[in-house]
């Protein structure tokens, strides 16, 4: 046993807590304060940072302003998009401390004018629980469109099953948002590297078998069999939100929601004229607060679209982040695409070759007389395995059994490239 | 903290500028602060970049520079627990048990205690490098840690804030000296949160002309002065246009070389798309610059080089 350490405390215990900054309490107070405004910049520095960057500090001594800043840097930062945020910051704070007061003030408009004036999202829905009776009384109920097929032999459950999302009411859309928490969520696994124990196993698993064995000193040697462990694969999703798109992109934030925060690995990208990663804003426990938050985040709601351009981005940028182990790609758009269509197919190419699956789900699918006649449809189409609609909880729920098993032979894009071509 | 062991450890940044480039490595002074502090406060360091910008070379040269073992855990999706810290040699086991049965031992604690000792354990990179030589702590290089999954990326917590790993039938082995602990990440996916708290963390950009210009001359024994010149000026070049995979130092490197070993002593079209694959590795990028492209490129550094020339 010599060579094992000793069981007490090492040196490195003594070096996380800083000897206190002999003379100099202002650098101190400084750092407090500059964390405090990389804070109010978004950045996330713990108290932990804190004690580390005196620590720092203290360690370098003041030296030149570059080891200064790649000290600072290295215990503020702790992922490559906040760099620039943190070196703006950097740049104005320690150049002039008379500054630090106004740039707070720039930086959190909010905190001026006062957290409560803005409304909570939650809010819509407090409200909605009051007064739902009463709007539920004054608003005339909006006829279904021709499009459904309301036969007598459906239920009113069916028919609501099959409302579009974008003719709904508010009061259906609510149901419609129940009725996606109550949704079964795919069950696709795949099988990992790492194993599992199972009594239905192929391979021997020597580590648990010994184990197992030494209870009877080694006497008795039952096997331990173990299996390859399974796992959903990642889900990325890819969502258009330009003005076409509205109103199927948000109840589509709400399926987004739930299969977030009941699976792992769920990446969330909005688009319309650039790029945004909305991960980490719907990982919000509230759905609603979940929705505005990505709201937030995004600059180009309802505007534009300029897919081609925005697929280049996310395969640069994402691509090899997000799609690793055998992502499956949910690309939700109506391919009316703007810009050329040359560059729109050459990233849908890209993007199909690194995943596992690309699924394109088109609201334009709603229409029963839909042909792929328009020139971004046209160049898409060759690269995706399926096409679905998403159009209403019928079709949501479609995809979910799509996800959970094998690709549905109605869903193929050749169909509708057949018929595109020859009428167009 | 560890002057016991190997070469001192540098008191100051100019001193960590020294030791590396005694190796031949040329680290910029942000990157040489960062480790300048990771040494002195102990803590790992979380090296993040594109793929080729000599990441896990700071490991290795660190290690040879300092004079200690260097100990590599390369990450992949699916390592577990056994082949990353400790394995038991069950073969070995199994024949002291049957030993004991044939010499008629029955005391089961002894047998217990028998085969779980360090003579049946087979150390894997994590126990190695908390264990150490003694009076040496090994430098532990983590590469490319985004290619594990979660469950080792939490793993690894307990050992980067603790320098320990517990074995069940053994207890709790502990760093008598923390090694000097190097993580890389290619950023193909997200390292959690929690993980980059405990280390320190340091983007690897691409390195600017002049620090380009010098590792070539530093790393490609033989290699003209004008063509380096040109070979830096045409991957600054390169960077900077949009293509799939920008070309790393490394292939940097590769390509002065691949020319060097050519007896090129300037750079023209025919032999940039002849060695172009040593360059860039995507075949749109290597299309692309083929092309009418490339062409624009070499003629503008030209142009460039003989401006600052002049």
């Amino acid at each position: 046993m010599e060579t094992f350490g000793p069981h007490q405390a090492s040196g490195r215990d003594g070096i996380v807590v800083p000897p206190p900054v002999q003379g100099d309490g202002r650098l101190a107070d400084n750092v407090v304060h500059f964390a405090r405004v990389l804070r109010k910049a978004g950045l996330k520095p713990g108290p932990g940072a804190v004690i580390d960057a005196i620590a720092a500090i203290d360690a370098i001594g003041i030296g030149s302003r570059i080891e200064f800043h790649a000290a600072l840097s290295a215990v503020f930062v702790k992922r490559h998009e906040d760099q620039p945020v943190f070196d703006e910051a950097f740049s104005i704070f320690w150049r002039s401390r008379d500054l630090v007061g106004k740039m707070i003030a720039l930086m959190s408009p909010v905190a001026a004018i006062g957290e409560r004036q803005k409304p909570k999202a939650g809010g819509a829905r407090v409200s909605d629980a009051l007064f739902a009776e009463k709007q539920r009384a004054s608003k005339p109920k909006e006829e279904p469109d021709v499009e459904i097929d309301a036969r007598l032999t459906v239920s009113a459950q069916e028919v609501f099953r099959r409302l579009d999302f974008g003719q709904m009411t508010s009061t259906e859309l609510r149901e419609a948002r129940r009725a996606i928490e109550r949704l079964a969520m795919p069950r696709d696994l795949v099988q990992m590297r790492r194993y599992t124990l199972s009594p239905r196993g192929r391979g021997i698993d020597a580590r648990a078998t010994m184990r197992q064995s030494l209870r009877t000193g080694g006497d008795l040697m039952l096997p331990k069999f173990r299996v390859r462990r399974q796992q959903p694969p990642p889900l990325v999703v890819l969502a258009d939100i330009s003005g076409s798109m509205s109103q199927y992109t948000r109840i589509f934030l709400h399926f987004l929601h739930v299969l977030t925060e009941r699976r792992r690995r769920v990446h969330t990208f909005l688009f319309g004229t650039r790029l945004t990663n909305v991960t980490r804003q719907l990982r919000h426990r509230d759905p609603d607060e979940a929705i505005a938050q990505c709201s937030e985040a995004v600059a180009d709601w309802s505007g534009g679209t300029r897919i081609g351009e925005t697929l280049k981005l996310f395969n640069r940028h994402w691509g090899r982040r997000v799609l690793g182990q055998g992502a499956v790609v949910l690309l939700i758009t109506d391919g009316l695409e703007r810009d050329e269509v040359e560059l729109l197919s050459r990233e849908t190419d890209r993007l199909h070759r690194s995943c596992r699956r690309l699924v394109w789900l088109n609201p334009l699918l709603r229409f029963s007389g839909f042909e792929a006649r328009a020139r971004g449809v046209l160049a898409m189409l060759p690269h995706v395995d399926e096409l679905r609609s998403v159009h209403n909880l019928e079709a949501l729920s479609d995809l979910v059994q799509s996800l959970s098993g094998a690709p549905d032979r109605d869903c193929d894009p050749r169909r509708y490239l057949g018929s595109g071509r020859s009428q167009s | 903290m560890a002057e016991t062991s190997g070469k001192v450890l540098p008191e100051s940044i100019d001193g960590i500028i020294d030791l590396l480039s005694a190796e031949d490595y040329l680290a910029a002074r942000p990157l040489a602060t960062v480790l300048f502090l990771a040494l002195r406060m102990g803590r790992p360091l979380f090296l993040e970049g594109e793929a080729g910008v000599g990441k896990t070379e700071v490991a290795k040269v660190l290690a040879k520079a300092l004079d200690r073992p260097l100990i590599r855990l390369q990450c992949y999706e699916g390592l577990d627990v056994a082949s990353a810290v400790y394995e038991w040699n069950y073969p070995a086991q199994m024949l002291e048990i049957r030993m004991a049965e044939a010499s008629g031992v029955s005391d089961r604690s002894r047998l217990e205690s028998d085969i779980f000792s360090e003579r049946y354990l087979i150390r894997r990179p994590v126990l190695q490098a908390i264990q150490g030589e003694p009076g040496r702590a090994p430098v532990f290089l983590i590469d490319e840690l985004d290619r594990t999954d979660e469950a080792f990326e939490a793993f690894l917590l307990e050992v980067l804030s603790d320098f320990q790993v517990t074995i069940p039938e053994f207890g709790t082995v502990k760093a008598a000296e923390p090694p000097i602990v190097i993580v890389t990440s290619n950023r193909t996916r997200e390292v959690h949160d929690a993980l980059k708290r405990r280390c320190l963390y340091h983007w690897v950009d691409y390195p600017s002309a002049a620090d380009e210009l010098a590792i070539i001359r530093r790393k490609v024994k033989g290699c003209n002065e004008q063509l380096s010149r040109q070979i830096v000026a045409y991957v600054q070049k390169l960077r900077t246009i949009d293509l799939f995979k920008n070309p790393g130092i490394a292939e940097t490197i590769d390509w002065a070389t691949a020319l060097t070993e050519l007896d090129r002593l300037a750079l023209d079209p025919e032999t940039i798309a002849d060695t172009l694959g040593t360059l860039l590795k995507y075949q749109e990028d290597i299309a692309r610059i083929q092309g009418s492209d490339g062409e624009k490129l070499l003629s503008e550094v030209k142009a460039e080089l003989l401006a600052k020339a002049g």
